[in-house]
């Protein structure tokens, strides 16, 4: 079996934000970028079925800074092959990555046929859509989104899918592969890769590099961000300041205020 | 003239969602700005008694049809991009929630028409749609202008009181034909329930709320014993949940559950819209973060910029000295 999972690089979000100069972009100064989180779910998710079923696991990103340490780090927990797509525009809108990364799945000879295409469900930055649907609308492919959980039948046709709904309801879905799933979360959480397992993973893989396939600034946007800014300037909390004993004591006088304890 | 205002009526399982009716109350404003008609979209199997509910749009159009019974994106898209292609629109507003994520995105990548998600504001200026979306886990709002229509619009819990897009007043329904593949590819098999027997978080006054902010697993008993002191429940974000840490029926906000105690601690919670919409009501929230501008501040009554693991002894102590222990068995 064949899966391909894109890996998408996001602004760590657990850092401080600030706003570029410009008024309408994160400001890439400073700023840490990892792996979007569902990303690695995905990547997870087609490890597990690479154990279960046996296969291939091909990972797939854009260039972007600090994604060669992602590949590695993909490679080292067991991902077969890694690519890197060069020469695109950075920063590019969803949409956008979606369209190059689709062109390239489309033509790259050794992607297709893939069996399964794995994307992580949502980024942070998703702003004009998400990437497995026009991933999966650009290639024709079935797509489902919000899954956490994958099997793939014995002669490798269909895929048996969990999707989470609401009020922790899920669904089973069948689905004919090859097929695009949008991970949520994967069956286990991602595995654990120690540092030294990465730098040798560096020594003895190496990450193969594509060109972008179409000059990607050529494309249209849709949408223009005509201002950005920090959403919690001034937050609506009352803060509590001081050492834990004495913001505890003030919690207290507040929870016996409200009759809470 | 702009076309009209779409919104689709999400609904599952026999229900209209609460998002509808936000989004019915926005795309009302819209459509007045415009001068444009308002009509809802409801597609489903048996959904016409549903379209009653839906007034405050100037009409139903209502795609029935059995293989439109469970929301499948793929199937939805195949039936509305046609029907989209046909009529002319300024915007189609259409929930991210978990029940029609994807169809928005889909639509909008087959039509190569504009998208924006996580909207929680729009309007037309100048005769053009922009949108304000929420954007980073919460910490960053963007004003957007979309450049074609029709737009589509994924609309976020909480844009607009629900209150406002509802109406007495039964509106008139257009039945459309449709015609499903008759072999999607992908097909719905059943619903799992969540596993009953464990504690319904719905019905706690007092919630004590743990995110990926404690750190690991053994950090979880400090939570499990202030929820201990207060007589209340340890509940989660989905990395809590995911990481094994909590049962997914601990599991509050999008995909979890939406709780409504007197009560509810957010310790090292960053506070993203998908776990805020489920906890957002609550009597009075009390958050816990290192990070002075995680957007769990502007949901908290009271904030405490700092490290939970270093708090959560003091607290508990504190609470004991002022209250026996509520059930120590
Ligand atoms: C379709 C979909 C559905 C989803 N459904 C849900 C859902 O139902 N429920 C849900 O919760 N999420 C849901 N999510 C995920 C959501 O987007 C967030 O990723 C998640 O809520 C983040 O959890 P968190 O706050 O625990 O972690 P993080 O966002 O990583 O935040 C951790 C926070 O802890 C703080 N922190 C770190 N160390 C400490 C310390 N020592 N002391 C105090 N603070 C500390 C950090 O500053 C940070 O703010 C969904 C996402 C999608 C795409
Ligand atoms: N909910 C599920 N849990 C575990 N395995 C599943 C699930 N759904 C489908 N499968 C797998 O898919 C295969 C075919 O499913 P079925 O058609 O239901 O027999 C099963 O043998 C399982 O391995």
């Amino acid at each position: 079996m064949k899966i391909l999972v894109v890996l998408k690089m996001a602004p760590d979000v657990v850092e401080e934000l600030d706003i570029a100069p410009s008024g309408t972009a994160l400001d890439p100064r400073g700023q840490r970028m990892v792996v979007s989180e569902s990303d690695e779910h995905a990547l997870e998710e087609a490890l597990i079925l690479k154990e279960r079923h046996g296969g291939k696991v091909t990972v797939l990103a854009l260039d972007a800074p600090d994604v060669d340490e992602v590949l590695f780090a993909a490679l080292a927990k067991g991902a077969d092959r890694a690519i890197k797509i060069k020469g695109a525009a950075k920063g590019l809108a969803t949409s956008v990555a979606a369209d190059t990364l689709a062109q390239v799945i489309g033509s790259e000879l050794g992607l297709t046929p893939a069996d399964l295409i794995l994307c992580g469900v949502q980024a942070v930055d998703d702003l004009d859509g998400l990437i497995a649907p026009l991933i999966a609308c650009q290639l024709g492919l079935p797509f489902l989104g919000i899954v956490t959980g994958l099997w793939v039948d014995a002669p490798g046709s269909r895929a048996f899918a969990i999707k989470e709904y609401p009020g922790g309801v899920r669904g089973e879905f069948e689905v004919a592969i090859p097929a695009v799933f949008g991970i949520q979360a994967a069956e286990r959480p991602p595995r654990y890769i120690p540092v030294a397992k990465v730098r040798a993973a560096m020594k003895s893989h190496a990450i193969e590099c594509i060109p972008a396939p179409l000059p990607v600034n050529a494309v249209t946007p849709l949408i223009q961000v005509l201002a950005m800014r920090k959403a919690t300037l001034a937050p609506r909390a009352e803060i509590l300041e001081g050492s834990p004993d004495g913001v505890s004591a003030r919690v207290c006088e507040i929870l016996a205020g409200r009759d809470l304890i | 003239m702009t076309g009209n205002i779409w919104v689709l009526a999400e609904q599952w399982r026999g229900r209209i969602s609460e998002i509808t009716y936000e989004g019915l109350a926005l795309g009302r404003e819209l459509a007045d700005q415009s001068g444009a008609r308002l009509e809802a979209v409801l597609v489903g199997h048996n959904v016409r008694a549903l379209a009653d509910t839906l007034g405050r749009a100037d009409s139903v159009l209502c795609l029935d049809h059995p293989l439109l019974a469970e929301p499948v994106a793929s199937v939805y898209v195949d039936v509305l991009a046609p029907l989209l292609a046909e009529r002319k629109l300024a915007a189609f507003l259409i929930p991210l929630t978990n029940v029609s994520l994807g169809i928005g995105s889909w639509l909008a990548g087959q039509l190569r028409v504009p998208a924006v998600n996580f909207c929680k504001d729009a309007r037309f200026v100048d005769g053009r749609l922009q949108a304000r979306c929420v954007l980073y886990g919460g910490k960053i709002e963007a004003e957007v202008a979309v450049c074609g229509e029709p737009a589509i619009l994924g609309i976020w819990p909480g844009a607009r009181p629900p209150e406002k897009g509802r109406s007495a007043q039964p509106p008139a329904i257009e039945q459309v034909t449709v015609f499903p593949d008759q072999t999607p590819s992908v097909r719905f098999r059943r619903y799992v329930e969540p596993a009953r027997g464990d504690t319904d978080l719905r019905q706690q006054e007092i919630l004590v709320g743990v995110g990926r902010g404690i750190r690991n697993k053994e950090n979880m008993a400090l939570a499990e014993n202030l929820a201990g002191v207060l007589g209340g429940v340890v509940c989660g974000s989905r990395s809590v949940v995911d990481q094994g840490w909590l049962p997914l029926s601990r599991r509050v906000g999008k995909s979890g559950l939406t709780v409504k105690p007197k009560l509810y601690f957010a310790l090292g919670i960053s506070g993203a819209p998908e776990h805020v919409q489920g906890m957002r009501k609550s009597g009075c929230v009390i958050a816990v973060n290192t990070d002075p501008q995680a957007p769990i501040f502007d949901v908290a009554h009271y904030g405490i910029v700092g490290d939970v693991i270093e708090l959560l002894p003091a607290l508990t102590r504190a609470i004991r000295a002022r209250k026996p222990p509520a059930d120590d068995a």
